[in-house]
């Protein structure tokens, strides 16, 4: 995939209306680029069922409060461990709460973990892996800090790292940053040292592109989209690993209806009331689901062996 | 290959120095003394300085590292807060259960999970395949507490099939064993069981699509002495490297689903050992499996060698 926006050397020689003529026609190209990958993207059934799931749990989260019917820390003594109704969609929990409110904010916390994770870490990974790209003595340091770091399993790591820093949703987001760091900066790494090596980077520095000029304006953006990619599956994996840090207590502390903390309350009365397990159970396995199904999907589309 | 293996070796130690380095790092990261923490509320200033001076916790930090390491190569893994032991036996005697455990998992997830793959790769696009495909995502969907707790309500709770928790040692019989065993193993390895299916589907067919096995259909060799003689070998890589690699992750994923299913395992011990506060348990919990991790890596890295006489070569 050729980068076609950084061409501002040659465009000042040309004359204006033949610039504007070509100016067009790359536009159009764009457009028809653009709806091609639509057309392809849409005939995947799997991946546009991924981003319809995506987008209803976003959507739910955002209006949670338009929607849910009930404070999700509202406790109700009364109302303990009801079954499904209609005034409690979802049942209430141990302590009354209403399951679907708590769901639907639960929504907001593992969406919010999730996307954090997936973007700084990410930008974090990119910045390693480009400089270790450059810098011979950097590259050897940082790439065996990160073969260290990835030989604690994530999980291990995750843990740990809660243990010290303490239950917290800030501490959550940090530590998970920290666990998938080195696979993005290997990533980053390896396929900005495949770009370098093309021809027209190559043909770039002949023509006395500086090294910054070439980094940024070539190699960044045709690295972005497997990064992109693997940004989409850190989510998918940091929500997952929320709620099994939530599960365990090491995760967001209790109050808080994250989708972990309702399913570790559920765990003490699974004799009583399944569907505190059910409901928030196929929500958590859904939003996974749809990521990931939305993340296959645009590697697919980025992938120019397909197109 | 004596140069391949002792270079592989050799390549072990910047990792197991950074991960101790890590390790190290959390643990001083942790707010308030050690000292202060084991000599309780009562201890005065002056004990707790008195303390620190003979644990070495007011010298240099790099002196500090080199202590602690040092400490750990003699097997010296310090104490446990919790009942006056040291924590190597702690963390032995809780050793027992996890390899049950993993062991068991790795068994169900290689068992379905290749057969599987090579049906997908051999039917591929037929009814069988999509089954694969559907299965193999609700995998990768379904974290292992999550699946854990699904299992639980369905044959505990609902069918009463397994126990809903709780361990059985094998000296009080194989089968009870077994039986407390198998949610939990089922939990744990369907997610490695799920990757290993679309792993052995992949590479399989990537096999399946070369000269050589259209070579030999040709010769009129049957279909499954197609796949199980001629293709498999050369997908045997990809498969060690996954079974390796099962390992790992499920030892670490044993941490989630001991503490589901009340197993005392180690992963157990290290969830307990965050509410106690017990540091220097988890810091021998995670340095083991680090090190199992790496270990398991090379031991993968020289079965290449046996597999695939080309690795043997260079």
């Amino acid at each position: 995939m050729l980068n076609t926006n950084g061409t501002g050397a040659e465009g000042a020689m040309t004359y204006p209306a033949a610039q504007n003529d070509l100016n067009l026609q790359r536009k159009k190209l764009a457009h028809e680029q653009a709806e091609i990958r639509l057309k392809k993207f849409t005939r995947n059934r799997a991946s546009v069922f991924g981003l319809a799931v995506v987008t209803l749990v976003v959507l739910l989260a955002v209006f949670a409060p338009v929607i849910a019917m009930h404070d999700p820390l509202a406790m109700n003594t009364a109302d303990r461990l009801q079954g499904i109704s209609a005034q409690h969609w979802f049942g209430t929990d141990n302590m009354g709460r209403d399951v679907f409110s708590r769901v639907l904010y639960g929504a907001r916390i593992s969406l919010t973990v999730g996307f954090t994770v997936g973007v700084t870490s990410g930008l974090l990974g990119l910045i390693i892996g480009l400089y270790a790209s450059t810098n011979q003595v950097a590259d050897n340091i940082l790439m065996r800090i990160c073969d260290g770091l990835k030989a604690i399993p994530s999980t291990l790591l995750a843990i740990t790292m809660m243990a010290v820093l303490g239950a917290d949703i800030k501490n959550v987001i940090i530590s998970l940053i920290v666990v998938n760091i080195p696979n993005m900066a290997r990533l980053a790494r390896s396929q900005a040292l495949v770009v370098r090596e093309q021809t027209y980077i190559e043909a770039m520095r002949c023509l006395g592109s500086s090294r910054k000029r070439i980094l940024w304006a070539h190699v960044v953006p045709n690295i972005l989209s497997p990064m992109i990619v693997q940004m989409t599956f850190v989510f998918a994996s940091a929500i997952i690993t929320e709620a099994a840090l939530s599960f365990l207590g090491a995760g967001v502390p209790a109050p808080a209806p994250s989708w972990g903390n309702i399913l570790k309350e559920g765990k003490d009365v699974i004799y009583t009331a399944w569907w505190m397990i059910l409901f928030p159970g196929i929500f958590t396995a859904l939003t996974v689901l749809g990521l990931n199904l939305l993340g296959d999907g645009v590697r697919d589309l980025m992938d120019p062996r397909n197109s | 290959m004596q140069k391949f293996i002792a270079r592989r070796l050799l390549s072990v130690i910047p990792v197991v120095f950074v991960v101790s380095v890590v390790i190290f790092t959390l643990l001083k990261m942790v707010p308030g003394s050690p000292a202060a923490a084991m000599l309780g509320d009562l201890a005065t200033a002056d004990d707790i300085a008195a303390l620190e001076a003979k644990m070495g916790l007011n010298r240099p930090l790099v002196e500090q590292y080199f202590i602690w390491i040092g400490n750990m190569l003699h097997g010296d893994f310090g104490m446990s807060v919790v009942g006056n032991e040291t924590v190597a036996s702690v963390v032995f005697s809780h050793v027992k259960p996890t390899i049950s455990l993993t062991l068991y998992a790795l068994v169900i997830a290689t068992v379905i999970a290749i057969p599987m793959g090579m049906l997908a790769a051999r039917k591929k696009g037929t009814g069988a395949d999509h089954a694969a495909t559907v299965v193999s995502l609700a995998g990768i969907s379904l974290p292992s507490f999550l699946f854990g707790l699904f299992l639980m309500l369905i044959f505990a709770v609902k069918l009463r099939i397994f126990p809903v928790s709780g361990y059985v040692e094998m000296s009080r019989g194989l089968w009870p064993h077994i039986r407390s065993l198998t949610l939990p193993a089922i939990a744990l390895g369907f997610m490695n069981a799920a990757l290993m299916m679309r792993m052995t589907r992949s590479t399989l067919l990537e096999v399946l699509g070369s000269d050589y096995i259209r070579m030999a259909k040709a010769k009129g060799v049957r279909n499954v002495a197609l796949v199980a003689k001629h293709a498999l070998k050369n997908s045997l890589v990809t498969i060690i490297t996954m079974i390796g690699q099962s390992a790992v992750q499920m030892l670490a994923g044993a941490a989630v689903v001991e503490s589901l299913f009340a197993i005392p395992g180690l992963g157990q011990l290290m969830v307990n050992s965050i509410g106690r506060r017990d540091y220097y348990v988890i810091q021998a919990i995670v340095l083991l499996i680090a090190l199992f991790n790496v270990l398991i890596n090379i031991a993968v890295d020289l079965l290449y060698g046996v597999a695939d006489p080309r690795v043997r070569a260079a």
